[in-house]
Order: C-alpha cells, then sequence, then structure tokens
C-alpha cells in the first residue's frame, strides 16, 4: 500500500493537493490560497494546474462529446435520448440526418432504439441538446451495448484511440465508445465476449501501469483457449 | 417510594475509578469498522459498525430531481433518508418514518447540503440513505459518518468529509459517545458533526441539559474524537480503492518477466449488471 501510494496517490475529499502557485483544476477547489481535492480520485499535476482524476461519479455531458443513447419518449418533432447522464437529452428531428415530418418521427426512431450521437449544446442550468449530424452518428442495430463507469472511458479510449484499436484489432469487433460510460460492440459472440472483459479489465485496473499488455496478454489467452477440441 | 429512591442511587453509570459501565474512561470511543463500497447497486455506499450500532449507507446521484417541481435550476438537492428497521431496537419499531426519523433526515441532508458543491449540478438530487440495522445509541452520528464515506465513495464532489461524534454527560460527568444505557439513565446527549479541515459545525443538538462549561467541555471531547473518526473515515476509503493498487502491483512484474502466472482466474468476478 505504501509503495502503491506514492506511485498514485489517492486523494480524498478535503486533502490538500497543493499550495499557493498552483491552479485549481478538475475535481479541486481552492481556499485561502490553497487547493483542496473535492473527489476521491487520482492527483494530477500539469503545468501548474493541479486535477483529481475521480474515480468515480456520473457522466456530465459536455459539448461535442460522443455518447451513445438509448431513445425513451418521442414527441411529433424530438426524440428524448437516455444518455446516462441526470438531465434528459432531446434530440430535435431537425438535428437527425432524415428528413422528418412533423410528427413522423417514429418512422426513423422508435423508443428502445440504441443511437449514437453527439452533444450538440449544454447551457448553463445544464439543458442539453443532441445532434446526429456528424458523420459517424447512426443508429446502432445488432450487437450490444455494455455500460462502464463514465470515468473510465478515457482508459478504455487509450492515447489516441490506442486501446480501443487495440481491442478492435484483436478481437474483430466493431467498438463505438461513448463519453457516457456506454460502449456498443458487435461481432461473433465469441470475440464479443472477448472484447468484454478486456473492457471489464480495463475498468477494473484503470490504473494500471502497463495496462495495454496486460489487455493484449487476456486477448490472447482468451483467444488460444478452447480452440482445440473442447473437453466434454 | 424511599426503596426506589435508594435503588437510583445505588445505579452507577461510571464508578470511582472513571470506568464507565463497559469499561470506557470518559473520553474513549466505542470500537469503529468502516467498510467503503459494500453494495453494487447504489453510486456509493459504506457500511460502519460503532459499538453496538450497525448502520448502512448508500448513495445515488447526481441524478434527475423527481418530482420535478423539487428541481432548483441553480443548484442540486441534497435529500436523505434516515430509517431503522424494525429489528434495530429491543421492542419492534413500528416501520416507516416517524417525527424522530424525520427530523435526523432533515438535520442530517442539511449538514451534508453544505458541503457538497451543489452548484455544480443544478437541477438534479444527490439522495442518501441511511438504514440503522441496529442501534445502540448515537445512530445519526454512525450513520452521518457513514453517509460521508459514501458520498466520497460516489464521487461526488464535496469540500472535506463530515465526521459526527456525540458527547453527554452521565452521573454528572461529561463523557464522551454514550452507548445506550447511559443515553437513557444519563443526564444529557449531545449529536454533532463537524467539516474537519476547516472545524465548521454543521450539525449540533442536544437532550438534556448542559451548563455552559459542561457544553464546552462536552464540545472538546467530540472535536477531539472527531479527528481520530476521520481517519477511519479516510482508511476505509483508501482500502477501498487500494485493492485494485495492490493487484496492480502483483499484476505488474509479471508482465515484464516472460512467466505465465495464469492469474488467479482471470475474470472470475465478472458479473455483469445482472450477475451474482
Amino acid at each position: 500500500m505504501q509503495s502503491s501510494g506514492a506511485l498514485r496517490p489517492i486523494v480524498i475529499p478535503g486533502e490538500a493537493v497543493g499550495g499557493p502557485g498552483l491552479k485549481p483544476g478538475p475535481g479541486t477547489y481552492s481556499e485561502g490560497g490553497r487547493v483542496f481535492a473535492a473527489q476521491l480520485g487520482i492527483r494530477n499535476e500539469h503545468e501548474g494546474l493541479v486535477s483529481v482524476i475521480p474515480l468515480n461519479g456520473r457522466y456530465i455531458p459536455q459539448r461535442g462529446d460522443a455518447v451513445i443513447g438509448e431513445v425513451v419518449d418521442q414527441g411529433p418533432s424530438h426524440w428524448l435520448v437516455d444518455i446516462n447522464s441526470p438531465y434528459p437529452a432531446p434530440l430535435h428531428a431537425t438535428e437527425s440526418p432524415w428528413r422528418v415530418e412533423f410528427g413522423d418521427t417514429a418512422r426513423y426512431l422508435k423508443v428502445g432504439d440504441v443511437i449514437m450521437c453527439h452533444v450538440l449544446s449544454v447551457d448553463e442550468i445544464k439543458r442539453v441538446q443532441l445532434t446526429m449530424q456528424e458523420r459517424e452518428a447512426r443508429r446502432l442495430t445488432g450487437g450490444m451495448v455494455i455500460e462502464i463507469s463514465p470515468t473510465k472511458v478515457p482508459r478504455v479510449i487509450g492515447k489516441q484511440g490506442s486501446m480501443v484499436s487495440l481491442i478492435m484489432d484483436l478481437t474483430g469487433c466493431r467498438i463505438y465508445v461513448g463519453q457516457n460510460g456506454r460502449i456498443w460492440l458487435d461481432g461473433d459472440d465469441r470475440s464479443a465476449a472477448i472484447a468484454t472483459m478486456a473492457i471489464r479489465l480495463i475498468e477494473e485496473r484503470a490504473q494500471a501501469v502497463g495496462l495495454t499488455e496486460a489487455v493484449r496478454e487476456l486477448i490472447e489467452r482468451e483467444k488460444g483457449r478452447g480452440r482445440g477440441p473442447r473437453p466434454s | 417510594m424511599e426503596d426506589i429512591e435508594h435503588i437510583e442511587k445505588e445505579m452507577k453509570l461510571i464508578n470511582s475509578d472513571g470506568r464507565r459501565l463497559d469499561g470506557r474512561s470518559f473520553d474513549e470511543l466505542r470500537p469503529i469498522r468502516i467498510e467503503a463500497g459494500v453494495l453494487r447497486r447504489a453510486d456509493g455506499s459504506a457500511y460502519i459498525e460503532w459499538g453496538g450500532n450497525k448502520v448502512l449507507a448508500a448513495v445515488y446521484g447526481p441524478r434527475e430531481a423527481h418530482p420535478r417541481h423539487l428541481q432548483d435550476p441553480a443548484r442540486a438537492l441534497v435529500q436523505c433518508r434516515y430509517n431503522m428497521a424494525p429489528f434495530s431496537v429491543s421492542d419492534r419499531k413500528r416501520p416507516g418514518p416517524d417525527r424522530r426519523s424525520v427530523e435526523i433526515s432533515k438535520v442530517i441532508s442539511e449538514a451534508f447540503s453544505s458541503v457538497v458543491f451543489k452548484e455544480q449540478f443544478p437541477r438534479t438530487s444527490v439522495d442518501i440513505f441511511i438504514e440503522v440495522l441496529q442501534a445502540d445509541a448515537g445512530t445519526r452520528c454512525a450513520g452521518l459518518t457513514a453517509a460521508s464515506v459514501a458520498l466520497a465513495d460516489a464521487g461526488v464532489p464535496m469540500r472535506d468529509l463530515v465526521t459526527s461524534c456525540a458527547s453527554g454527560k452521565i452521573d454528572d460527568v461529561v463523557c464522551l459517545d454514550l452507548n445506550k444505557d447511559e443515553d437513557n439513565f444519563g443526564d444529557a446527549d449531545c449529536p454533532m458533526a463537524i467539516v474537519p479541515r476547516t472545524g465548521d459545525v454543521v450539525l449540533l443538538q442536544m437532550d438534556g441539559h448542559l451548563t455552559y462549561d459542561e457544553f464546552q467541555k462536552a464540545m472538546g471531547l467530540s472535536i477531539d474524537a472527531t479527528k481520530r473518526i476521520y481517519e477511519m473515515q479516510r482508511d476505509a476509503l483508501r482500502r477501498r480503492y487500494s485493492v485494485t493498487l495492490e493487484d496492480i502491483l502483483k499484476e505488474a512484474p509479471p508482465a515484464a518477466a516472460p512467466v505465465e502466472p495464469e492469474p488467479e482466474q482471470p475474470r472470475e468476478d465478472d458479473f455483469g449488471p445482472e450477475g451474482i
């Protein structure tokens, strides 16, 4: 614990994370010239900015985020989408990739459909609007959606998407990772199961060093397993 | 009548050596054990055993506030429900909220709303549930202490953990952390909650009578004790998250070495939301 604590110290709300001269970043607050942690997480310092990377927490939408949502309601000119956040997110018909007649929304998206979309705007009282005008926005058919903690999403994606492309290359699955902690993946049952395992490993070991190698190892081992004649 | 008076005089809550019924001295806490992250479905949770108290706390949110008219466009609501299980006391408690638990819920939610960064989550609510499974005096303090660990476990941004402890007066001696008998037959009980970093008092109640000097002393005892409890809370959180860190240390060296460790049944614990 001691040595691992030194490696990646966990900070607890109220703990001092920086003195004067440092700026409070996300997950921190300053009081009397000193900076304190506001969330349980890992301390991070970069160019005079101290932040705490949270280990847990809800997804709070931000403009431009790619999210995976489920349609939960429809109106004559919009759909209401659950994006796994505390705020309801409407998708207006004009923001969809189709030409939707007034009152004809059900022809394009039905309640229960899963979509890949983007956050168009978030105002100061956190009213969210979604858009599907981006290139990769679509209705997701087939495959499955798994949910992880939104705070672990950056690790699943990796630097410049390295982690997710590693999983895609090794398993042959198609994967979309939403910033809201929902991951859509499609592939044959076996590789989808292996990809799920890999993602669960990342979620659990998000703070680990050498995570990419551990994931590669896991996938390769799982792929190798059961190739030969099955017992029983 | 004389007999009864005679018996009352015989009953000693604290003896001449300054030992109490359970052998503690006046400034001693009951044994406390805190565990974080005990519930899978809640966003954050904690369990505390504080002497004879057993209390479970769960936190949800920030999530959409319902009913809608309660939503505040400027900040989050901090709601709390303190509930005692029917089997938590020796006489069966009638289930459901009563005058006492409504009051406790209110003061606890107010204690937390002064530390949570509510402005970051307008229109939402942070819901805290405190379930008392076994009661032995001081349940609101135990519940509050557990709930603050649960809040941190849920990743809710807040200024500091809230720590709580009671002190009171038995046989004219000011004592820390009264147990059931001391609470029932003592003279006063004074629960309080503080924000350890700043020393702000966020909950202060009193049942019975204390003089000004006694109150000062009780307050001093509680503040002293909250420092110890604060460390236990932090320790509970560190333990919860060091499990993964320890695994990492175990895993890291084999990744470099060419050995096939076949780590303990790779993802045995990997049940999905429906698991277990």
